[in-house]
């Protein structure tokens, strides 16, 4: 607990950008670790004098804040319409199988969170995937099953339909 | 003590001597978002290798988007006094060879090989020394193109100051702070008829007035990079090939409207924009050209990034204030406008990362060259982002004026495997679709809205024969319902009450009484929405219907899709926004399953 509390308040104190807002402060805290934990709420809000009512509305409101902590990988897919008219559907689809997700969120051995992304900003190389922050374009759904399988650690990881 | 920009030109000019006329090749390889979903590590990391394992030395730059995405990654070699040859889709194995033959040996490998620039060295040399290589400059997409904004990307390092100031960049700056009051500054910029490149295209001369009516001692330049619309990334293309023409263009907004903080507000988690944004941003401190009392000239400027969470309406520009502010991003009620209540309550103006990219350019050539360009009263160059069913996808510049069937058929090379064009979406979500039949129109703001689409952040969408429009649009309004930020009960409810009415369509369990119900369901969000989210929402299915009400129909009567398209997406992604409070399970984002 006290390195959790210790990081929190590295981050929170970190920013070195002149305008600090509650915003920014739980960007800073999402960065460092991945998510944000209900210790930091409290920290956040008596760092940027506003009420915890206003963090969590602020941190409710932006769909990248995490509340658990991150699983081991993190998968982005496209869901935007550049991606969508060139095969996003059937990399999605692809990825929700190796892993056996109906939906996003994480798998259960924390090996991988999927989330779906309505932009990763590479449109001209659709369809695009993130695999831990890195940009890929122009996969297969096939590509997207190893690459996915991999990261699960073996074959026939997740199971499902 | 800070240096004289003669002193910072004259450094910039040596060390650009040094890369381009010294006795090292210089490499040059795409690392922008294009050219990082291509794959460009690995192809930079084989380069280095390989130019280590022969003891070569070579200048080698990460450079930002050249705009022929397609062929991402992209690498040129430009051997001293000799030509750029540029090598497209180039692999790890294939930087071998290049090093190997071109480097080494000064031997290009033309079957890697896509074309050459002549890039200041005498034409005709060029030509010999490319050999077999194609002028770079009659690529379909290049041919089209005046490059004002985009004149340095692709050409420069863009975490390197020095270049861009070797290649003109502040001269503008120093120009307008030693020799033009703000007045004239201002009015170059009105007499340019420049218009806003975000997707309301309001005159930029008569925003900027608003602003610098005001005698506000705090005055704020915001520079909106939220570009969330998919689709489109020439915004972000900007700040990772060269951002430091948007910085001079916010400095000198700054100058001509008094006001003397700034802040580019950029998407977080687009690790490659905001890290060479801010680098920008140290880099022009470090030299005295941003700051207090630039360039000696008394006029002082403070810029700063400030990110924001994901969220499309942040990008409105009540909505960006709100967020740079900290808060939810959620539109504010106009009035008050921005020049009078703006972020933190003082005077602001908000610009488009392109409007702003365009300014030292207009400052140093005049008002007048930039009013010259185009067609009627949209002047200057429209920046497009071609995505979808295209044979070249990418990002060019061409002169507003231009028709849009040659940038769809000549500059972005048609439709890949011999597919018929079906529609194209231009404008990001909200700006609608064209026809095939209706893409023989020219690039203007009004002839463009006339037809029933818009410019917007010049995202161009192309789809071909075997896309189900019933099914696109349903994919838009998914997008904009879970972009809704929740503020308007009509925008927030109409959403998702049209997007569950096209899932119903796609599904085959439509009725005929949904066309008529969606379109009073998009009067109502018009009529008591806020911002463009809600007041535009209905645009996506408007124009669907305009130009393929017949497909609808099919989907309706006949319970069939034409295209056969129509797969009920396995998960889509609902967004409730207001729906939260402390603690339990705070989970952002709700989960559909279809089948």
């Amino acid at each position: 607990m006290d390195g959790l509390r210790q990081r929190i308040s590295n981050a929170v104190h970190g920013q070195t950008q002149p305008t600090v807002t509650v915003l920014s402060t739980l960007l800073a805290v999402e960065d460092e670790l991945g998510y944000i934990p209900r210790e930091a709420v409290g920290e956040v809000a008596v760092f940027t004098r506003a009420t915890v009512n206003d963090v969590w509305a602020v941190a409710s409101f932006y769909p990248n804040f995490r509340f658990e902590p991150p699983s081991d990988h993190q998968v982005e897919l496209c869901w935007g319409a550049s991606c969508h008219l060139l095969g996003a559907m059937a990399l999605i689809d692809s990825v929700f199988d190796t892993t056996g997700m109906e939906e996003e969120g994480e798998t259960p051995d924390r090996r991988l969170s999927v989330r779906l992304n309505t932009c990763l900003g590479a449109c001209a190389q659709a369809p695009v995937i993130s695999i831990d922050h890195q940009l890929i374009g122009r996969l297969s759904p096939d590509e997207a099953r190893r690459k996915v399988a991999e990261l699960l650690g073996g074959p026939g990881a997740g199971g499902g339909p | 003590m800070a240096p004289s920009f003669q002193e910072i030109d004259a450094e910039a000019q040596d060390r650009w001597l040094e890369l381009t006329a010294g006795d090292r090749p210089w490499i040059r390889i795409g690392t922008a978002l294009c050219g990082q979903a291509a794959g460009c590590e690995p192809v930079l990391a084989a380069i280095e290798d390989a130019l280590r394992s022969r003891g070569l030395a070579a200048n080698a730059s990460r450079v930002g988007c050249l705009g022929l995405c397609y062929a991402e990654p992209l690498v040129d070699v430009q051997l001293p006094g000799g030509p750029r040859i540029f090598y497209g889709n180039v692999t790890p194995e294939d930087a071998e060879k290049i090093v190997a033959s071109h480097v080494a040996l000064g031997t290009p490998v033309e079957d890697l090989a896509i074309g050459y620039l002549a890039s200041g060295i005498d034409p005709l040399e060029a030509a010999k020394a490319a050999s077999g290589v194609q002028d770079l400059d009659r690529h379909p997409m290049r041919l089209w193109e005046t490059r004002i904004a985009l004149r340095n990307a692709g050409n420069i390092d863009p975490k390197d100051i020095h270049q861009y100031v070797a290649t003109g960049g502040y001269q503008a700056l120093h120009q307008a702070l030693t020799g033009m009051t703000p007045a004239e500054t201002l009015e170059q910029v009105a007499l340019s008829g420049l218009r806003g490149r975000g997707g309301a295209a309001f005159p930029t001369g008569t925003k900027w007035r608003f602003l610098a009516g005001s005698n506000a001692p705090v005055k704020y330049i915001l520079c909106n990079c939220e570009e969330g619309d998919p689709g489109a990334f020439n915004d972000k293309a900007i700040l990772e090939s060269d951002p430091h023409t948007l910085i001079e263009g916010i400095i000198l907004a700054g100058y001509a409207t008094g006001s003397g903080n700034g802040y580019i507000f950029i998407r977080h988690g687009h690790e490659g924009p905001v890290e060479t944004c801010r680098t920008a941003v140290r880099q022009a401190h470090e030299l005295g050209l941003l700051g207090d009392n630039i360039l000696g000239s008394g006029f002082s400027f403070q810029l700063e990034v400030a990110l924001t969470g994901d969220s499309y309406v942040a990008g409105e520009e009540s909505g960006l204030m709100e967020a740079i502010e900290g808060k939810r991003a959620m539109p504010r009620f106009r009035p008050p406008f921005p020049a009078q209540v703006g972020l933190f309550g003082k005077p602001s103006n908000i610009n488009n990362v392109k409007t702003l990219s365009y300014v030292p350019e207009i400052i140093s050539r005049g008002g007048q060259w930039f009013a010259g360009i185009g067609h009627d009263k949209s002047t200057g160059t429209a920046i497009l982002c071609l995505t979808g069913a295209l044979n070249y996808t990418g990002m060019i510049e061409v002169p507003l004026g231009t028709n849009l069937k040659d940038v769809l058929y000549e500059a972005a090379g048609g439709v890949p495997n011999g597919k018929a064009l079906k529609l194209v979406q231009t404008g990001g979500p909200l700006g609608g679709v064209l026809g095939a039949g209706n893409v023989d129109v020219i690039l203007d703001f009004e002839i463009l809205r006339e037809a029933g689409a818009i410019m917007g952040s010049g995202g161009i969408i192309a789809a071909d024969e075997d896309t189900c429009a019933v099914d696109l649009t349903r994919a838009l309004i998914a997008f904009c319902q879970y972009e809704s930020c929740g503020k308007c009960f009509p925008c927030r409810m109409g959403m998702s009450h049209l997007l569950e009415v096209l899932e119903r369509i796609c599904r085959f369990e439509g009725v005929p009484e949904d066309l008529e119900l969606m379109r009073k369901v998009g009067e109502d969000m018009q009529a008591g929405s806020l911002c463009g989210h809600g007041q535009l929402g209905f645009n996506p299915v408007a124009s669907a219907l305009r130009h393929f009400r017949g497909e609808f129909e099919t989907h309706i009567q006949d319970r069939r899709c034409p295209t056969g398209r129509c797969l009920a997406p396995r998960f889509t992604p609902r967004m409730s926004r207001r729906a939260k409070g402390p603690g339990g399970s705070l989970v952002s984002g709700g989960a559909s399953i279809h089948r």
